[in-house]
């Protein structure tokens, strides 16, 4: 459809919401992003039947995780659209950006520097920063 | 099998609070079975640790394992040339293996992350229900399979209670009445008369209550 | 004769008893239990004690019973199995024996999550089938139930509760017939609302011959207001209120209906009366026990009949 979305999105593939693992959502905040969303297909309309109701009630779970350990599970979000929605896509893209613009960057990234700060500190030990 | 839940992740950050390199050990016995302790839920609360203390500031190194089980001593060897590069061990395997954790290796502190509940079973996915409470003297012949001492919130040996309504337990309205259940099965064994008999009072002995307990087979000891 | 109990001998006799019951109070305060067992001297054959109903931690039964001997009057022990193991029980047996308490109601108790204390541990050594049999055992032989003779025997007349509402239904009367087999020589019903249902459980009784062989007292509440009948139709276990009766009071003006339930509560024990096996009555006026003299006095039970 040739629209453009916000470059600030990174998209990962896969053959069905389904797959989603709570793992995966969390990695992917440990590996500095601000924000998640799952973009799953319609309710009811799913190909594998119930994959993408399976990845409500992880992202659910996994929202709970991330309210307890601080970063805030309103950064984690499911959608739902039909592959044929490109217009919707775009429309979820850009809410997805501003919502995340106005929480700001994820509450872990202020304290890496503190991190690094620790690390310096820290003589001859090698401390591998998770 | 032996079913527990992982414990809310302030009282397990509560416990580390002062660590800073961690060893998290699971276990690929009953606690995967359960999704409470196997390596995918280390995998899980390693991230969610990490997350948690890196939003405090407070470097955490975490070294993930998962043993076969944490019950045999055979399978607990396998960490011995790890065990001393670490501050403490989080062990989210049931009760019994982070016990065996603590009494192998003697100068490492061992803390618990999952909460052990109970001996159960998979009704269906997701959801696990009690079964047995280890008494000792299993009496299960008499009742036709179902359990008095566990699925009868009063432990009666010759219920039902005047509490029991529709088949459900005067505790919970989710929790079925563990007689109803019983007589519901001598209905279809085809055996009401057994409700008629009187099961006499319970030797506690060889249950918790008669203290710590041990089986010794000396056919089998080496 | 089994005990020195007054209620043994009234029911002996053959007369159609009246027992009824007081709640302690939440606190040290013995007066409490003196006042509200006054209220019922001369209207009932024994009175109850509640044992820590509903979970809820109160004066114990025990305590209660001796302040009521003190005074005169025919006290029932009630005891349940949630709080207490087998030692405790026979210590108790024996104690309540020793102080001139001639009734025992054996019961396994509501479960503690009703109370004010949920977190504690629940005993449930032994259910109230067994607590029947250890008072036969200890009365009738003379031994403890690890073996041992005691020296002193406690005579107690040993009664149960029986709720013919709970489910399943059919297993009621069998439950009933199991305590009959233990020991049990009078029972207590849960309170009677549903009078047709109640009369099918009686007709069960009948045909196993346990009417003959145990003294059954029918438990009748007199309702204060629709908030209590809703209430135990909804939040209480085992009770059955027919919505007729929730009509029936709702259908007179409010400042009337407390008297509709007294009213209610005397025609069920003048039915009563007239059931084959139904050999008294257990009148339980929740917080309401100075009314017991009156619905007494209205059912035609007073004066109380005098031992032969």
């Amino acid at each position: 459809m040739r629209l453009s979305y916000p470059t600030s999105i990174k998209i990962v593939k896969l053959p069905c919401t389904g797959k989603i693992d709570v793992l995966y959502l969390l990695k992917a905040f440990q590996s500095g992003a601000d924000g998640v969303y799952v973009a799953g297909c319609m309710e009811g309309d799913c190909h594998y039947l119930t994959g993408n109701l399976r990845a409500k009630k992880r992202v659910e779970y996994t929202q709970k995780i991330l309210d307890e350990v601080g970063v805030g599970g309103e950064r984690l979000a499911m959608y739902n659209m039909s592959a044929a929605q490109g217009a919707r896509f775009v429309e979820v893209a850009q809410e997805m950006t501003e919502k995340i613009k106005e929480l700001g960057p994820s509450p872990i990234k202020k304290q890496k520097s503190e991190i690094s700060k620790q690390e310096s500190e820290v003589k001859g030990q090698k401390t591998e920063v998770v | 099998m032996v079913i527990g839940e992982g414990k809310p992740i302030k009282e397990i950050l509560a416990m580390i609070e002062d660590r800073s390199k961690i060893l998290l050990a699971g276990c690929r016995g009953c606690v995967t079975v359960c999704c409470a302790g196997g390596e995918k839920e280390v995998g899980i609360l390693s991230s969610a640790i990490s997350l948690a203390r890196q939003n405090q500031g407070k470097a955490l190194e975490i070294k993930e394992v998962t043993l076969e089980r944490q019950c045999d001593p055979e399978y607990l060897e396998e960490i011995r040339s790890i065990v001393d590069d670490y501050e403490a061990i989080l062990s989210i395997a049931c009760g019994a293996g982070v016990q065996f954790l603590a009494e192998t290796y003697r100068t490492t502190p061992i803390y618990p992350g999952i909460n052990t509940n109970f001996i159960g079973v998979t009704q269906e996915q997701g959801v696990w229900t009690e079964r047995c409470q280890s008494c000792g003297d299993c009496k299960l012949h008499l009742t036709g399979g179902i359990c008095p001492i566990t699925r009868c919130a009063k432990s009666l040996l010759n219920g039902p209670c005047g509490g029991s309504s529709t088949g459900k337990c005067e505790v919970d309205p989710e929790t079925d009445c563990g007689w109803q259940m019983i007589y519901d099965r001598f209905k279809e064994l085809g055996c009401l008369e057994q409700l008629e008999v009187i099961i006499p009072i319970t030797d506690w002995t060889t249950s918790r209550d008669g203290g710590p307990r041990k089986i010794v087979r000396e056919d089998l000891k080496l | 004769m089994t005990s020195d109990s007054h209620l043994e001998k009234m029911l002996e006799q053959g007369e159609f008893a009246v027992t009824s019951e007081c709640g302690p109070p939440r606190g040290a305060d013995a007066e409490v239990i003196k006042k509200k067992g006054a209220l019922l001297k001369g209207t009932v054959d024994a009175i109850n004690v509640t044992d820590n109903q509903t979970s809820v931690v109160r004066m114990s039964s025990f305590s209660s019973c001796v302040l009521l001997t003190q005074i005169g009057l025919e006290a029932t022990l009630q005891m349940v199995t949630r709080d207490r193991n087998r030692i405790a029980i026979q210590s108790d047996i024996l104690g309540a024996a020793a102080l001139g308490i001639n009734n025992i109601l054996c019961l396994s108790g509501d479960h503690q999550k009703f109370g004010d204390h949920s977190t504690a541990k629940n005993v449930y050594d032994i259910d109230s089938i067994h607590l029947i049999q250890t008072v036969k055992h200890m009365r009738d032989e003379g031994k403890f139930l690890g073996g041992e003779e005691l020296k002193g025997i406690p005579k107690l007349f040993i009664g149960a509760a029986a709720n013919p509402f709970a489910d399943p239904f059919e297993s009621r009367v069998v439950r009933l017939a199991k305590k009959v087999a233990a020991g049990v020589q009078f029972i207590q019903t849960q309170c009677i609302f549903n009078l047709e249902r109640f009369a099918q459980w009686m007709e069960q009784v009948r045909d196993r011959g346990l009417h003959e062989k145990v003294h059954i007292l029918g438990g009748v509440t007199p309702m204060k207001s629709v908030g209590m009948a809703n209430y135990m139709k909804n939040m209480v276990p085992g009770m059955d209120v027919p919505d007729a009766l929730i009509a029936r009071i709702k259908g007179v003006e409010k400042d009337k209906r407390a008297e509709e339930g007294v009213k209610i509560a005397v025609e069920t024990i003048q039915q009563l009366k007239e059931m084959e096996g139904v050999h008294g009555v257990h009148i339980m006026a929740i917080e309401w026990e100075e009314m017991v003299p009156r619905i007494a006095e209205e059912a035609g039970l007073l004066p109380r009949p005098q031992i032969a």
